[in-house]
Order: structure tokens, then C-alpha cells, then sequence
């Protein structure tokens, strides 16, 4: 499942080197060198080019949701190493370096929170925790924020950026797909309404489950979204793989994704759709 | 079936040629040789004990994929009084890597999916090595939907290396398609039965996977990434795969005692491929067992357990 996770960890571990401490860095999309301060302003998004650079689940829950109103749920979740897998490193050191590194305990963030006025469920993942894979934890957020969604008789949004299932976990990572994919069929059935928004990247595993589930899909521009990795794919039929092959743009093409939404536009688009299924009359406030 | 044999099945083999040449050999009075092929018949008896009872993970492995061992339409022909084999579906192709139909198994109608790999060069490209793309998912999808809408139990046999990594299958969006059954599996309002038979693949098994009962072959494994390609990422070393294959626990009894499984189904001592006949007849019985248990079941309530049963999967601490 993890397949995109070793080539990721290249990019990732250049941005962490780079986001912190410098006061630059260069656009993945044009190769530009932008200003951080000026980048961070402008959503991570590359003022000359407007490729979107990742961005981390807090800024993301900042971007979208009314100032203040964010609470976050199950914050102390933590995973455990039950598996005691042997890697390179070993998966209970690996959390714990990861936690001290990112300042955060898991690959997503969850809560409830306002958008324009609309109460909403809210989950953002982080690429950053072990490329956004989806361990016990992550299923488990994700479950609890689709019943509290359910019981509130809220709307649940979930930004995906993942490279998948977390390994290290073995087949409960697998299952994971299983839990959230079955909840949300129960949340669909009693009326609810869930908008997925998918991130550079969306593969693997999240997107073989929530990610594809939405009821909205919306996508970033330009974000990798594939089940395969791309090598592999390569690697199996033997030939180069066309330009734009898994990106947002060939999934729009071929029909799996509602529309491509640049990120400084997403919370003014969320806000239409909030307002076609639930209507102006029942915001708290605007 | 073509003599195929690994390489711990070795000794075996060699005794049970020795066995059988013995034996075509054998005149009816011979008393001295009888004697002899009696004390050869006992020593295979220990040898095949010996092998089989202390199975390492990888040969765990290498057993469910073994090239001998059954595979769906194997099963097919063994278990059901008839089957009406279905085609497509009904969006943009027949998917032969998955088999779908109408059984009748003991006296029930009951909707069979399963995995199907080839043999040979050829079956083996027919069936895309029983990798399966965006359609066959739909399909199985397809025949689901059609078995809940007449009250039929949905079989599933599960033996695939993975969904297919190709251009066709992302262009027709296999995630979707996986993530789609895992959803429409959830509230299909009969029984469901899944059953390993030989590789659960990842997402290609789960795609037919969410079932009130999961069930492994004895010798079947069940993982979220294949011992190659976890041992590639984690080790860089794809001869790391029998290391990998323990860390991530893919055995049936493993998977038991993590409660990712239901059960586990035994199979004839020396594993499924060595005695087809009897492996099908075990499978026979315990589909119609638990079909009947199930069948006893409430279908709000059966739901309701489904929902619960994949919700509690998972280990953290808070
Ligand atoms: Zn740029």
C-alpha cells in the first residue's frame, strides 16, 4: 500500500530541513526560490506559478474554519508499536522522533468547528507524521469524527494527504479502509453529507476508502491522486507513464473528482456548497 | 496438475514417487514387498507430519501461493450442483481475473465471487495473474447488489497478489472502485461470507472482503503490503521478504489472535494443493454452516454487527 513512501520521504524531509529555519525555499512547480513569510501568506501556494506546496494540517484548519472556533477532538490518541515491527528503525522510536519532530501526535487532526457560520466535523490530514499514513489512529479519528458528524446531524470534511496505509501496522492498517468506508456508508444512509478534498498526495489506501467517498469530491491543483505508485505502474507495463498521469487534472478528466479548487478559493467554495445543502437561514453566525 | 513442488516439499515428493513406483511394481503375493511399501507409506505419514506441523511464515507464504494450489473455478467444480457463471460489468469490460455466478451449493442458491489465476504462461494472461482492475470490482459489485436484491448469501473467495497497477486501471479509477464495494458491502442486507483461499493481497482482497464472516485457509496469507514490497521500502532488499513477511504478521493465526479474522478454516495436513478433493469438501461444509447461522439473523441486525465488527478494528492508546 505504502509504495509512494520512500521517494516522499526525499521531499519531506528537504521541506522540513528547509520550512523552520530558512527564510527560503524553492517551488516544487517552477523551481523558483520563494520568500517563506510571503509563501506562508499566500497558503503555501507559489505566487509565481500557484503550485501547491504542502501545507500542514494546522494552517490547513486555520484556512478554513472562522477564527476561534476550532476544538479539537481525541487530540491524545497516540499509536503503539502492537505488532513490535522490525524495520530499520523500529516503529515505537519512529513515533516518538516523529511526534518530537512534527509537534504532532498523528497524521490527522480532528474537531468540530465553524466555516462561514456552518457547523461542521472537520479532519485534516498531515503529511508530515510518516507521510500522512493512515495507522489505527487514523482510522479511529476518522471514525469518531463521522459519528460525532452523525450524532450532531453536522457536515463532515475530511482533507486527505496521505501516501497511505501505515505498514508498520500490518493488516489493521488494511482494515482501517474497511472501518471508515463502512461508517460513512451508515452516515450516507441516515442523511449525512460529507465533502472530501483531496491533497498533494492522495493515494493508496486513503484514497481507495474516505477519500473517494465523498458526496463532493473537490481536488487541489496539480496534487498527486493514484491508487498504484507510479513506478510500479511503470515497472508493470514497461512503458513512461504520459505527463499528468495521476495528477488532479487526469482524475477530473476521466470523471472521479467533482472539480479542482485552488486553495485560497476553497473555503469560499465550501461555503456555496454548505449553503446549497443547508441553506443561509441555518449559519450561526457570518 | 503440473508436478510442481517447493523446495521443503522436496523429500516428500522424492518418497512419494519412490512410493508409487514401489507400487505399480508390486505383485499380489510379494509378501517381502508389501512389507517394505508399508514401512515407506509410514515414514511419508512422519516425514509429511514432520514438514507440515512446523511451517516457518515464509513457507507459510510460499504455500498460498503455491502454483498447485486451488484456485476459484477449482473449488467451483467441487463444491457447487451447478454454476451459471455471469459476464461484465455492465460499465466497460469482463474482468477474467474475478469469476462471478449464480451457485447452487448443497441445496442453496447462493452468489460466488472469487479471485482466478492462470497456471500457465497462457491462463495466467488471461486471468492478468489474478490481478484485477477497476471492472472487476464493479462486476463482483455488480452480482452483490443482484444476490441482495433476490435474498441470496454472497460467497467470496479471496486470492489475488493485489488490484492491477496499470495505466487502465487508473485512468477507470480502481481506488474508487475498491472504495465503493468496501462502502456497498457495508449495508448489503444478506450474509456475507469471505474467505482467504490463498494471497489477500492489500486492497485487491479487501476490494471483496467486508463480510459477518471472514475466514483464512489454514495456509493463506492477509496483508496490507506484499512481503516484497514491504521489504523493498523498509530494507531496501527484496530479499528481505521472509524477514518482512514475520514483521507484519500475515499467517492466519496470527491474524486470529490480532481479531482481524473470524476464524481459521484447516486444511488437509500438507495443505490444500495436496489433497483438493478433501480441502473442497471442508470449504463446502463450513460455507453451508455458516450460511445457516447467519441466515438466522436479522438483516438490520447483521448490519449492525458488520458495522461493529470492522469498527473496533485497530490498536492505539489514549
Ligand atoms: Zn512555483
Amino acid at each position: 500500500m505504502s509504495w509512494f513512501k520512500r521517494s516522499n520521504d526525499g521531499l519531506l524531509t528537504k521541506e522540513r530541513r528547509d520550512f523552520p529555519k530558512g527564510l527560503w525555499v524553492k517551488c516544487e512547480g517552477c523551481g523558483g526560490i520563494l520568500y517563506i513569510k510571503e509563501l506562508k501568506r499566500n497558503f503555501n501556494v507559489c505566487i509565481k506559478c500557484n503550485y501547491h506546496l504542502k501545507m500542514g494540517c494546522d494552517d490547513y484548519v486555520n484556512m478554513l474554519v472562522d477564527d476561534g472556533s476550532f476544538i479539537q477532538t481525541d487530540a491524545n490518541m497516540r499509536s503503539i508499536d502492537f505488532l513490535n515491527f522490525k524495520g530499520k528503525e523500529k516503529y515505537s522510536e519512529k513515533l516518538v522522533n516523529t511526534i518530537k519532530k512534527v509537534n504532532l501526535n498523528e497524521a490527522i487532526k480532528t474537531g468540530i468547528g465553524l466555516i462561514s457560520g456552518y457547523k461542521v466535523v472537520i479532519g485534516v490530514m498531515d503529511f508530515s507524521f510518516i507521510g500522512g499514513s493512515m495507522g489505527s489512529v487514523v482510522g479511529e479519528k476518522v471514525k469518531r469524527s463521522i459519528e460525532r458528524a452523525m450524532s450532531e446531524h453536522i457536515p463532515l470534511i475530511i482533507v486527505s494527504a496521505s501516501g497511505g496505509a501505515r505498514m508498520m501496522e500490518g493488516l489493521a492498517s488494511l482494515m482501517q479502509m474497511a472501518k471508515t468506508s463502512i461508517k460513512l456508508a451508515e452516515f450516507s444512509r441516515d442523511g449525512g453529507l460529507y465533502i472530501s478534498i483531496l491533497t498533494n498526495p492522495t493515494t493508496a489506501g486513503v484514497m481507495a476508502s474516505y477519500a473517494m467517498l465523498g458526496d463532493i469530491i473537490i481536488a487541489e491543483p496539480e496534487a498527486l491522486i493514484g491508487f498504484a505508485g507510479p513506478r510500479v505502474i511503470k515497472q508493470t507495463i514497461g512503458e513512461k507513464l504520459p505527463e499528468g498521469f495521476q495528477s488532479s487534472e487526469f482524475v477530473l478528466e476521466h470523471g472521479f473528482v467533482d472539480m479542482i479548487v485552488n486553495r485560497k478559493e476553497m473555503k469560499e467554495k465550501l461555503t456555496e456548497i454548505l449553503d446549497f445543502f443547508i441553506g443561509g437561514h441555518n449559519r450561526v453566525k457570518r | 496438475m503440473a508436478k510442481f513442488y517447493l523446495d521443503f516439499e522436496k523429500e516428500i515428493v522424492e518418497l512419494e514417487e519412490k512410493i508409487n513406483k514401489k507400487r505399480d511394481k508390486l505383485s499380489s503375493d510379494d509378501e517381502k514387498e508389501k512389507e517394505e511399501l508399508k514401512i515407506l507409506e509410514n515414514e511419508l505419514d512422519v516425514l509429511i507430519e514432520e514438514v507440515y506441523s512446523n511451517l516457518t511464515t515464509w513457507q507459510r507464504v510460499q504455500l498460498a501461493r503455491h502454483h498447485n494450489r486451488p484456485y476459484t473455478l477449482d473449488y467451483v467444480s467441487r463444491i457447487t450442483d451447478n454454476f451459471i457463471e455471469l459476464h461484465g460489468d455492465r460499465l466497460y469490460a469482463d474482468d477474467t481475473s474475478i469469476v462471478v455466478g449464480l451457485a447452487l451449493i448443497g441445496s442453496k442458491s447462493m452468489v460466488l465471487i472469487g479471485h482466478q489465476k492462470g497456471r500457465d504462461t497462457k491462463s495466467n494472461i488471461y486471468r492478468n495473474f489474478g490481478m484485477t482492475n477497476p471492472e472487476g470490482y464493479r462486476k463482483a459489485l455488480r452480482l452483490m447488489k443482484l444476490g441482495a436484491k433476490f435474498k441470496k448469501p454472497i460467497i467470496t473467495l479471496i486470492d489475488t497478489p493485489g488490484a492491477f497497477p496499470g495505466k487502465g486501471s487508473e485512468e477507470r479509477c480502481v481506488a474508487e472502485a475498491i472504495a465503493r464495494n468496501l462502502y456497498e458491502m457495508a449495508l448489503l442486507r444478506v450474509p456475507i461470507v469471505c474467505i482467504i483461499t490463498g494471497e489477500g493481497g492489500s486492497g485487491g482482497a479487501l476490494g471483496i472482503g467486508i463480510g459477518d464472516r471472514v475466514l483464512m485457509l489454514e495456509n493463506s496469507i492477509y496483508s496490507v503490503i506484499s512481503p516484497e514490497g514491504c521489504a523493498s521500502i523498509i530494507f531496501r532488499d527484496v530479499n528481505k521478504a521472509p524477514l518482512a513477511a514475520e514483521s507484519l504478521k500475515i499467517t492466519s493465526y496470527e491474524l486470529l489472535e490480532l481479531g482481524l479474522i473470524d476464524d481459521v478454516i484447516p486444511e488437509p495436513l500438507g495443505g490444500a494443493h495436496r489433497e483438493v478433493d478433501k480441502m473442497a469438501e471442508i470449504l463446502k461444509n463450513r460455507i453451508l454452516k455458516e450460511v445457516e447461522e447467519l441466515e438466522k439473523i436479522e438483516p438490520e441486525i447483521l448490519i449492525e454487527k458488520r458495522i461493529k465488527k470492522f469498527g473496533n478494528m485497530g490498536f492505539w492508546e489514549e
